[in-house]
């Protein structure tokens, strides 16, 4: 298509007053807001003790769902572009679905077994661990919702790597463990890699799910995503200037991830 | 396999059976009161407008970004993917800062069924975008000269040529984020207001002790975000024929 000048042009401005509305303009308005009162007052709001507790709690649970979301996830493309078993396009459905329900219904669903009343609950309650509106409530809501990313990144690129090199190194006598660790995992590290920043990014900002199982107390069950909500809902300017400072410090660190994608994203189809 | 059970199935099959836990009539009076089928509506109708005005905006973006060429426009397609790695709840808050009753341009969107289009609209924004933009790359520019060679004009080029060919995509893409809206919460928790949503429904029913009605409800939405999805896939694999 050939298309005029000004066609390109009003297309590109269309485009650009799009994204500047929707995506940049918000996003000035709160760090504005944030450093209205000067760096000083932000970074006081940034370390109260409520705002520390929930950063080293988003942390921590980004720390456990990470890695097991990223093993269970390159075990599972294994097994879906690999394996030779009869379930695989019942898994494959199975896989898409922490991305098709709603978080609240994870929440629900969550408290509906493992709840004090629940299926699986009433045992815990029994052995003295609470799950529910405790941390590992938590941790177990972040990897439902950020299950996928993991499975969906990796499987494409090991079809796209094929597995001649991989029968070549067992012809060549390499146990599994080894052509794993040797050679299928150094063809598809960058694919790893980018799905692991993205369950980050989920784990990080997760609310929907969190917001259900939390029992929103600060200092115990408050990640910063939750912070947010809890201050930004009260009335009062204070909080608002907190809810501010917590939401920025989640911006400055979704920034750091965009920066990851946009470097990995490139390189992650790339075979090795 | 054990892991995925504990994590997902259980708990999903928990809340089918919470569902049906009083029998059929009390899932029917929990889906069929006012308040319910109000904010199935809104929900609804939100997000198809919300996928057809991304599937239009996603595409003219994608092109913008593939066919156009000037300074800055890495940063440009770095920031597309801002909205997946931005937590939804700062989302949220900048929305409320933006249009909320603060606002410094004196718009006052907050608590409105427009807030809530801007917000959906703003979480899946990178859906369209990122799967029509490798197609766009794809597409060959020689089957487009062809045409315009034999005298179709611009618009015939793009309805018979361009259109057919990012068609699967286009649609692929408006899906993730229909199915997206259907159930997003943390964007919308700040700044819905007196709107009744869906997840909101099922988030006030939870707090309220009412597991079944929010499970039965739940059900219901998983149900027609599933419907969708695969009547849209289902037009998507006609095109691509």
């Amino acid at each position: 298509m050939r298309i005029s000048r000004r066609a390109t042009l009003s297309l590109r401005a269309l485009a650009l007053l799009y994204l500047t509305l929707l995506l940049l303009l918000p996003l000035a308005v709160v760090f504005a807001r944030t450093f209205e009162h000067g760096l000083a007052v932000a970074w006081t709001w940034m370390t109260t003790p409520a705002a520390i507790s929930a950063f080293w709690l988003t942390v921590l649970v980004a720390v456990i769902a990470v890695p097991l979301n990223t093993i269970f996830g390159v075990g599972c493309a294994l097994v879906l572009v690999r394996g030779r078993g009869r379930g695989r396009p019942l898994l494959d459905a199975l896989l898409d679905l922490p991305f098709l329900v709603s978080p609240v219904m994870v929440g629900l669903s969550l408290i509906l077994v493992y709840g004090e009343q629940g299926w699986f609950g009433k045992w815990f309650v029994s052995q003295g661990i609470s799950i529910i509106y405790a941390v590992p409530g938590i941790v177990i809501a972040t990897i439902f919702v950020s299950l996928p990313f993991v499975v969906r990144e990796v499987a494409p690129v090991l079809i796209e790597v094929g597995d001649t090199q991989e029968q070549a190194a067992a012809t060549l006598g390499a146990s599994s463990w080894q052509t794993f660790w040797r050679v299928t995992l150094p063809s598809i590290r960058w694919g790893v890699a980018y799905g692991v920043v993205l369950t980050t990014a989920r784990a990080l900002g997760e609310i929907g799910a969190v917001l259900v199982v939390s029992s929103n107390v600060a200092g115990s069950t408050l990640t910063l995503p939750l912070l947010v909500y809890q201050r930004s809902s009260q009335i009062g300017a204070q909080s608002i200037t907190s809810a501010y400072a917590a939401a920025t410090e989640l911006a400055v660190m979704s920034l750091v991830v965009l920066l990851a994608m946009t470097l990995l994203g490139p390189r992650r189809r790339e075979a090795q | 396999m054990l892991y995925l059970s504990v994590i997902v199935l259980i708990p999903l099959a928990a809340v089918a059976v919470k569902a049906f836990s009083g029998g059929l009539r009390s899932f029917w009076d929990a889906i069929s009161n006012a308040v319910a089928l109000q904010a199935l509506a809104v929900t609804l109708g939100a997000s198809l407008l919300v996928a057809a005005i991304g599937a239009v905006m996603g595409t003219i973006v994608a092109w913008v970004l593939v066919r156009d060429q000037f300074p800055g426009k890495w940063l440009v397609n770095a920031l597309i993917d801002l909205p997946f790695a931005l937590p939804t709840i700062v989302a949220g808050l900048t929305l409320l800062a933006l249009y909320g009753p603060d606002s410094p341009f004196g718009i006052h969107l907050a608590y409105t069924r427009a807030a809530v289009l801007v917000a959906l609209l703003f979480v899946t924004l990178p859906f369209v975008v990122r799967s029509v933009q490798p197609v766009l790359i794809e597409l060959d520019r020689q089957v487009e000269e062809a045409a315009a060679s034999l005298g179709a004009s611009n618009a015939t080029t793009f309805r018979r040529i361009v259109l057919p060919a990012l068609g699967p995509a286009i649609l692929s893409g408006a899906a993730l984020a229909f199915a997206r809206s259907v159930g997003e919460i943390g964007s919308l928790v700040l700044i819905v207001g007196k709107v009744q949503i869906a997840s909101i429904v099922i988030f006030a029913d939870i707090e309220s002790n009412a597991a079944q009605a929010a499970a039965a409800l739940s059900v219901v939405l998983l149900t027609l975000s599933l419907v969708v999805l695969l009547v849209l896939r289902r037009v998507g694999g006609r095109v691509a024929h």
